[in-house]
């Protein structure tokens, strides 16, 4: 199929983006690497009378540090996180989610930002970047505003966007060097989007960590202390282990297959085992 | 012969000719066709699977650019019919009419300058469904009358046959082993899909129909009928083909439409199919249900076979091959490699509300394989015995070849046993079997799995006249032309989409002539330029067009060597000819030499010479038509970590026997490619229908296709007993890289998951299905099912 007749604009800075998103006439979307978007248009899933390409404009593909902040840029590709032309939140760690997001060509072009905006459940960044702690940036004609990602992920492909509003930037904690991230997803193929996803970010000298189940059919599932897995305190022992709660709260979620959830809360013990081992920790290391 | 010559000759591993274009992108494909005033269609395709159709409404602005089937005056349905007793026709309208029976079943034609303008005149268009209940379960299809896909049949059964020989024998056999086993339905999935370019040449009066297909004669025969324009108006041209597979052997309602409209329009029209309409609207395979129990001696010799099996045949059957090929193969071919004395198979074509089956490169094999192969290892397991212990007790062994088996198959040459032997050793299944044994350090389980096929390939007039379907293969014909300068053009009526012929038949000449191939042009796909052919299917390329190739170039010796012998002043029965030149007692001379003489100094040429010169079109059949036996025994090491279904193929091996093969890195490419597409089926190809009838799967998102990362490389290994019967000892082997995996890759997964008490039986074999076998087992203690033994 082909796209229905629309029409296309390419600002070439943020402000005349916004300008543009604040008076729309009909239906405007927004197109930064249109890797979902140009399908969507392709199967007349979306039909705007206006898209509005965001790929040239230069305040959203920078990075930086903000102190103990970095600030991704939303139309940062994957495969500029992937390359390591911007900066890592930790080693190898948005490189190693990026490098696993569909396949190369796909991370050529598409975004963190866009990826987000999309709210897909079984896209990578909802789940690694909620187990970061991430806030999201957000701009439009008014002002701008920041949201936990979690308040800006409202449903399936449902987010808090306003009109008028893009996603100006991500913004991620610097993983403390003491910190172990594990990440792990479940496809039948390489490329395929994840049928689950498990992420994990432990400190095993401050016994905390977070954990996050994703590819559910709503936004991620987030333990913030993830020591409720552990039936109170994480450790160095993943053997410890709790599934049935996970298991509970992919049943309130709505989960209704047993292998389902069972293929859920395997993969996140995996995402925790696997931060637990790569944890640098003086605890495990005396143990 | 000299070793330059023999590095091109048959055998040699020459590389192919058409990858210098198809590597840098400069195919030339139907979507590459630009024609002046060329234009677009879009079709409004039904929503529904099954409804009658109460109206059509197009607005009047458009009116005249929408056609619908009461426009197309005097267009005749598309009819399949088999002359196998029994068979009920079904009549495939080009456009709907009264009823629709699947989803994406053409109702309207539009027609615009570019495709998104057709397709913004065909989202005008409104139809207006009566829905009918969907009949979407091949099992429901055969035993329930309550909805009709055609009513005027009374059930909803295209054909159903049944073979018996003595099963009663077998009944006292001490073990009985019973399965219900099934494959999915797939899409075959090219890279390129369909298209159809259609304009009426006024110079030849002609309607021109550029089409990728694999068989375009026959798709000239099938519009002649469908449009009642005499054949010799018609010309049908296969250009560059982005893979074939089965999918482009058939009459599409498409090709019907756009000729029907080239006409009407006096204009070119074009239609290029995008991959939603592929994966939800156009044909499928695959899909067949199995009810199968073996009966065996305690040591597992077979006793006998016994099988009752459905294939969902779709809605129509599809021309030529007819909604019958596949469950008539399935009767005769299951029994496989092996040999036993009883068998019964009773089978079922039925038409549900999904689009029709096409034979998928391997056809039925793949499915019988499935059954059979894992029915064997079930019955291993309640023999006791090792798999390829019950395999090399029952197959066919070399010194019964040539071999008729239970069903009057004709087995040319072959050791079986051998195949399998070889391929124990390669895989090293004893080192395997220890490593199973001791266990993973990352718990996942290790699975060792066989299987074995025999491909019947080549298959000719015997076999085809019995089914009486608008296709009975007879002399496959080539035309050899050396041009003045002594090159030479090959015309073959078949076409090459993908199979390496621009490379492979030049071999076949050059053995003969002694031209080098790169003077040899292969002219093929254009129904004006060729000898008739019934096309690309059924492995019978090399056997049947590389069989007419060499008879064309041995007749060109004979005219050759007449007049070089006159040249040379000898007398014929002095001379000889010898790579590219005829040699007599006191000299010789180079075929470009006698090439020059016919074509430019006919002056010289003996009184008396052949009028027919330089250029011969022969014909070529078998000794035997049918068929050729090629076989491979495959085995596979892989890993499946149980708790999430994943499973990751180690160790993949194959021994092969396609006879004498004419250039051997071809044949490793066609094993590739079936091996990859084997895969597909076992692990992750599956077009799902819910209970409406309608597609789930509509993207390459949702259909699962193997990509790089998916297909291990395998190690093959080649056996080359001749055929007896063919030019050269050719056997016909593009299909059987794809038959043999969902057996092998089954087989190793239910070795892996036996000791959980785990058994998987429909492909694909996916995640999902092993952890639900696997949760459902642990739940279910002690183990349910029981083999008498």
């Amino acid at each position: 199929m082909k796209a229905a007749r629309f029409d296309l604009v390419r600002p070439r800075d943020l402000a005349e983006a916004l300008d543009l998103l604040s008076a729309p006439s009909g239906v405007v979307k927004v197109m930064a690497g249109g890797q979902s978007l140009g399908p969507m248009l392709n199967l007349r899933l979306v039909e705007p009378d206006l898209v509005v390409d965001i790929s040239a404009i230069p305040e959203l593909r920078r990075f930086e540090r903000a102190g103990d902040t970095l600030v991704i840029g939303a139309g940062c590709t994957h495969a500029d996180i992937e390359d390591g032309r911007v900066a890592d939140a930790g080693p190898d760690l948005l490189a190693r989610v990026a490098s696993g997001i569909a396949y190369r060509a796909v991370r050529n072009r598409g975004t963190v930002g866009g990826s987000l905006a999309h709210a897909d459940p079984a896209a990578d960044w909802p789940t690694a970047l909620l187990a970061l702690g991430a806030e999201i940036e957000l701009a439009s004609r008014e002002g701008r505003r920041r949201l936990p990602l979690g308040a800006f992920l409202t449903g399936a492909l449902s987010t808090a966007l306003h009109a008028g509003e893009l996603i100006l930037a991500i913004r991620i904690p610097q993983v403390s060097p003491s910190a172990g991230f594990g990440y792990v997803k479940h496809a039948r193929k390489i490329g395929e989007f994840a049928h689950a996803l498990g992420a994990a970010l432990v400190d095993l000298d401050a016994q905390a960590g977070r954990a996050v189940m994703g590819a559910v059919d709503r936004p991620p599932i987030v333990f913030e202390d993830a020591g409720v897995l552990f039936g109170g305190r994480i450790g160095p022992d993943i053997g410890a282990f709790d599934r049935s709660v996970a298991d509970e709260a992919l049943k309130a979620a709505g989960v209704a297959s047993e292998a389902a959830r069972h293929v859920h809360v395997e993969i996140l013990r995996r995402a925790l085992a696997q931060a637990i081992d790569r944890a640098p920790s003086a605890a495990r290391a005396a143990a | 012969m000299s070793e330059e010559g023999k590095a091109q000759g048959v055998g040699a591993r020459l590389p192919r000719k058409e990858d210098d274009r198809f590597l840098r992108g400069r195919g030339q494909y139907v979507a590459d066709i630009r024609l002046p005033g060329m234009q677009d269609v879009a079709f409004v395709r039904s929503p529904l699977a099954h409804a009658r159709i109460k109206a059509v409404s197009i607005p009047d602005h458009v009116r005249d650019r929408v056609f619908v089937a009461a426009d197309l005056d005097g267009v005749k349905p598309i009819r399949a019919v088999s002359g196998l007793p029994g068979f009920k026709p079904s009549e495939q309208p080009p456009l709907a009419r009264e009823k629709v029976r699947q989803v994406g079943e053409l109702v309207a034609m539009c027609v615009a300058p570019t495709r998104a303008e057709a397709e913004d005149i065909a989202a005008l268009v409104e139809l207006d469904l009566e829905e009918l209940p969907a009949i979407h379960d091949m099992r429901r299809a055969r035993d329930e009358t309550a909805s009709l896909v055609h009513e005027e049949w009374g059930d909803n059964v295209f054909l159903e046959t049944l073979v018996d020989v003595d099963i009663a024998s077998a009944f006292d056999a001490p073990i009985k082993v019973s399965r219900t086993i099934s494959t999915a339905r797939q899409c075959m999935a090219p890279i390129e899909g369909r298209g159809v370019v259609a304009h009426l040449d006024r110079r030849l009066d002609q309607l021109c129909v550029t089409t990728s297909c694999q068989m375009p004669h026959i798709v000239r025969s099938g519009l002649s009928e469908c449009l009642g324009l005499m054949e010799e108006r018609i010309r049908v041209v296969s250009p560059d083909v982005g893979g074939g597979f089965g999918y482009k052997g058939i009459l599409l309602a498409e090709e019907v439409c756009l000729g029907w409209l080239a006409l009407r329009l006096d204009a070119p029209v074009r239609w290029i199919e995008d991959r939603r309409e592929h994966l939800t609207a156009n044909a499928d395979c695959r899909e067949h249900h199995y009810e199968i129990t073996v009966y065996a001696e305690r040591d597992g010799t077979i006793r006998g076979v016994d099988c009752e099996a459905i294939v969902d045949s779709g809605c129509y059957s599809a021309y030529p091959f007819s909604a019958c090929l596949e469950a008539a193969q399935v009767a005769s071919i299951l029994p496989g490699p092996y040999d036993f004395p009883a068998y019964r198979c009773r089978t079922w074509s039925v038409a549900t509300n999904k689009p029709p089956i096409l034979p998928y490169r391997g056809v039925a094999r793949t499915g019988v394989c499935f059954a059979m192969e894992l029915a064997l290892d079930a019955v291993a397991a309640a023999a006791g015995v090792t798999p390829e212990q019950v395999r090399l007790k029952n197959l066919v062994r070399p010194e019964q070849m040539p071999f008729d088996n239970i069903t009057r198959k004709h087995f040319d040459s072959g050791d079986y046993p051998e195949a399998l032997t070889r391929a124990l050793k390669m895989i090293d299944v004893d080192a395997v079997r220890a490593r199973q044994k001791a266990g993973e350090p990352d718990g996942r389980r290790i699975g060792f799995g066989l299987s074995i096929y025999c491909e019947q390939s080549a298959h000719g007039t015997s076999v085809y006249s019995g089914w009486g379907i608008p296709m009975v293969p007879g002399h496959e014909q080539a035309g050899a032309r050396l041009t003045p300068d002594g090159g030479l053009e090959l015309r073959i009526g078949a076409h090459s989409h993908g199979q390496s012929l621009e490379t492979t038949l030049p071999q076949v000449a050059h053995e003969i002539l002694g031209i080098p191939t790169d003077r040899i042009r292969l002219v093929h796909g254009d129904t004006a330029m060729t000898p008739y052919s019934t096309g690309a299917w059924g492995s019978r390329m090399m056997v049947m067009t590389g069989g007419a190739v060499a008879s064309a170039c041995e007749e060109l010796v004979e005219r050759a060597v007449a007049i070089g012998a006159h040249l040379l002043q000898a007398d014929s029965s002095d001379v000889r000819f010898e790579m590219g030149r005829v040699v007599g007692p006191s000299g010789d001379i180079q075929l470009s030499e006698i090439a020059r003489v016919w074509y430019r100094r006919p002056q010289d040429l003996p009184t008396g010479a052949h009028g027919g010169g330089l250029e011969v079109t022969a014909g070529y059949k078998p000794q035997r038509d049918s068929g050729t036996f090629s076989y491979a025994a495959h085995a596979v090491t892989l890993a499946v970590d149980a708790e999430i279904g994943a499973v990751e193929i180690l160790d993949y091996v194959i021994v092969e026997d396609g006879g004498v093969l004419v250039n051997p890195m071809v044949v490793d490419g066609q094993i590739l490619g079936g091996l990859a597409q084997g895969i597909g089926t076992a692990l992750l190809e599956e077009m799902p229908y819910d209970q409406a009838g309608q597609p789930l799967a509509s993207t390459l998102g949702d259909y699962l296709l193997p990509g790089a990362a998916e297909i291990p490389a395998p190690r093959i290994d080649h056996m080359e007993t001749p055929s007896p019967y063919t030019r050269f000892g050719v056997k016909g082997i593009g299909e059987g890289g794809a038959i043999a995996p969902p057996a092998a890759i089954a087989n190793a997964i239910n070795d892996a998951l036996r000791p959980l008490g785990v058994e998987m039986l429909a492909s694909p074999v996916t995640p999902d299905r092993i952890v639900e076998a696997v949760l459902t087992a642990r739940a279910a203690s002690p183990r349910e099912r029981r083999d008498a033994a």
